[in-house]
């Protein structure tokens, strides 16, 4: 195993510090990580309010991204409808799934709800593979989103710099729905304990369904994000980001939602600096990921930024 | 507990009934059962969706054989070694077919291959260009060619045509496919004289490689070898262009799917590959009746389509020239193909059980596959047609 030094002789044999290469790495890294953060977002928002690791939420995004090509290539939308309304339609799809799968176990030992995601996350990928087929789609990239700016031999393509600009939207916009609307203090209250918030006389189905709203949409967003920087979508699409970020959400501290953005950008400079820095290892990228959250898991349970679990 | 007893006899006694009838009618089967095994979804969907197609179709051009209706199986091997080699044992075992076209890539064929080897069934794969796919293998076949062949091709083009000395190589080390390819482009370009600048590695299923492709641009190539399949070529090409790396990109056979252009659209413009088959340049008089046939059906003809035809009607005729369907008279009548008139071009099979062929060079033009020149087996230089 050699390791690429950043600091090569070209040709003529004088030595140069290589910065462009590590800077661009890291542009790299970044563009990836704020793809898995914004994508764990959505994740740990559900976890953190009623302790359901959602494993079909990479599946949801994969729907997400089906609406939006959809929309774009049949119903010929602008962009600028298209993916406001495959949101929408992802968050009503989560709902859906909240009503159908997951109400009927909600009692249940939280066990028996785990299993239900996993059988909902075949369910959806099984029903993508009917209904749109195993060969994957083109998706269309709106222009502006292709465009790529040029700064200091470095290159910066457009989805690079929008993608962490939405994930901090997101991410306000999901801080300010938790911690300043009665809703918000609602799922608080849940997350605390959904007995006595029930005793309250809260409509916990009802809260938790608007959780459920919420976190689809932004794996929605994080679909579409995904699907414009690798444009190809097929119904498996969202188990590999489903995990990544599910890595993500843990490296940050599960159900804690700027942890899961900061694991997730970790997670994808982690990444890319494995590829760029030892390239005979390229293969184990996706151990790598894995490795990380069982040392997270073994080290520091609770994650970057989480803090001590309740039992 | 009385009634319980009796519905459990009942129930036995119904299956004792019903179970010699189904062995019975095998035996006495009227249709001939071929097997297909495919990536009908997973990575590579494309391929096995194309290739089920053509095997369609051409079953459609000819249903039968010596009088006997021909009856189709499909199993899915989802783009993975494991589920392959499940696929190959569920259509000898539940299924008895009597022969098995598949698989679409090298990897899963090479997992099904024990399992048909020692069942004693014929497999005919379509596009599996592995030469470790069939070696030491007596009942496994192909016909397309092999990838020494292709990847030497490839270095000529590169170096000769295209006059490019400094190549980078992006292997996906998943696939035996990729890295036996890469490997023989490796061997013959740096004998002509060409040098290797950047050796990069994924895996299948990857998605971002612009750190590959960072480091490939640090090291100033003059030609980029991507042997992979559809989707990695048509992501790495969209990537490559975004971190300002323009040169010519050089593929295999794997990346000639319509997919390929649906995914990269005009980021994959001027890829050349080098593939089994180009429409512009079909003559044979098979294709000349396949190819409308097909296209009235399933929409413009792509190689995987072509190939999975060509396979089908190569099994077909040696099970009629074998008068059999017992699997060594079947492997002794395929093993004796001679200038047989295919879709894709003329099939001999040769020593190892892979069939001896021309090959074509494809480029990416104005969103379509368009046909560059034809390199015969012997290993002629590629000459432009035009």
């Amino acid at each position: 195993m050699k390791v690429a030094p950043f600091c090569e002789r070209n040709e003529s044999g004088e030595a140069f510090l290589d910065l462009t290469f590590f800077l661009q790495q890291m542009i790299n890294g970044v563009a990836l990580g704020s793809l898995y953060g914004l994508i764990a977002i959505g994740y740990t928002m559900v976890y953190g309010i009623i302790r359901l690791i959602n494993f079909a939420h990479g599946d949801v995004m994969m729907m997400g991204c089906y609406f939006a090509y959809f929309g774009i290539l049949m119903f010929s939308l602008p962009w600028w409808v298209a993916f406001p309304v495959a949101m929408l339609l992802t968050a009503a799809l989560g709902m859906l799934i909240d009503k159908g799968a997951y109400v009927p176990v909600r009692n249940a030992p939280r066990i028996s709800a785990l299993i239900t995601a996993i059988g909902v996350s075949f369910l959806l990928e099984n029903l993508g593979l009917v209904v749109f087929g195993g060969r994957p789609k083109g998706f269309e990239t709106p222009a502006m989103f292709n465009e790529v700016y040029e700064l200091a031999g470095l290159r910066f393509p457009a989805l690079v710099l929008w993608t962490p600009l939405l994930t901090l939207a997101i991410l306000g916009i999901i801080l300010l729905i938790i911690y300043r609307t009665k809703t918000g203090r609602a799922m608080r209250c849940i997350s605390n304990d959904m007995e006595t918030t029930k005793l309250m006389g809260v409509d916990v189905n009802r809260i938790i369904s608007i959780t459920f709203a919420v976190g689809s949409a932004a794996a929605a967003a994080g679909g579409i994000m995904w699907a414009m920087r690798y444009p190809e979508i097929n119904p498996l699409m969202g188990i590999i980001p489903g995990f990544k970020a599910f890595v993500a959400a843990v490296l940050g501290g599960i159900g804690n939602i700027t942890g899961a953005m900061l694991g997730g950008l970790l997670l994808g400079i982690a990444e890319i600096l494995l590829v760029a820095l030892m390239p005979e290892l390229a293969g184990y990228r996706d151990a790598v990921a894995f490795g990380l959250l069982i040392l997270i898991l073994l080290f520091r349970p609770t994650g970057l930024m989480g803090t001590k679990l309740p039992d | 507990m009385k009634m319980k007893h009796l519905l459990v006899a009942f129930i036995v006694l119904g299956l004792a009934i019903a179970m010699p009838v189904p062995i019975f009618s095998q035996v006495k089967s009227d249709t001939i059962k071929i097997g297909a095994f495919l990536p009908m979804t997973g990575g590579v969907a494309a391929y096995g969706q194309g290739t089920w197609q053509g095997i369609q179709a051409a079953r459609d051009m000819k249903p039968t054989i010596f009088g006997k209706k021909v009856e189709l199986f499909l199993a899915d091997d989802k783009s993975d070694k494991i589920e392959a080699a499940n696929a190959v044992t569920r259509l000898i075992e539940k299924e008895k077919v009597v022969a098995i076209i598949g698989s679409s890539i090298s990897g899963n064929t090479m997992a099904g291959a024990p399992i048909a080897e020692k069942a004693g069934v014929p497999i005919i794969s379509p596009t599996a260009t592995n030469p470790l796919v069939t070696q030491g293998k007596k009942y496994i076949f192909r016909v397309c060619f092999i990838d020494p062949f292709q990847g030497e091709m490839a270095a000529k083009y590169a170096y000769e045509t295209l006059k490019k000395r400094k190549a980078a190589l992006i292997i996906d080390k998943a696939q035996d496919y990729c890295v036996g390819l890469a490997d023989f482009f490796e061997k013959s370009f740096t004998k002509l004289g060409g040098q290797i600048v950047a050796k990069t590695y994924c895996q299948t299923g990857d998605k971002d490689f612009t750190a590959q492709l960072s480091a490939i641009k640090a090291k100033n190539p003059d030609v980029l070898y991507m042997p992979n399949y559809y989707t990695e070529v048509a992501l790495a090409m969209k990537q490559a262009k975004d971190l300002g790396l323009n040169l010519p990109v050089l593929s295999g056979d794997g990346a000639q799917d319509k997919a390929l252009i649906d995914i990269g659209k005009q980021y994959v413009e001027g890829l050349m590959l080098t593939g089994h088959f180009e429409k512009e340049a079909a003559s044979t008089p098979l294709a000349k009746q396949f190819i409308p046939l097909y296209e009235k059906k399933y929409g413009k003809v792509g190689t995987f389509d072509v190939m999975g035809a060509d396979a089908y009607f190569v099994l077909t005729d040696a099970i009629e020239r074998a008068k059999s369907t017992d699997g060594a008279k079947i492997r002794a009548a395929l093993a004796n193909t001679k200038n047989f008139k295919g879709v894709s071009g003329t099939i001999t099979i040769g020593e190892d059980g892979n069939a001896i062929k021309s090959l074509v060079i494809v480029q990416v033009r104005g969103g379509d596959f368009r046909y560059v020149a034809t390199v015969e087996p012997a290993g002629a230089k590629p000459e432009p047609k035009k």
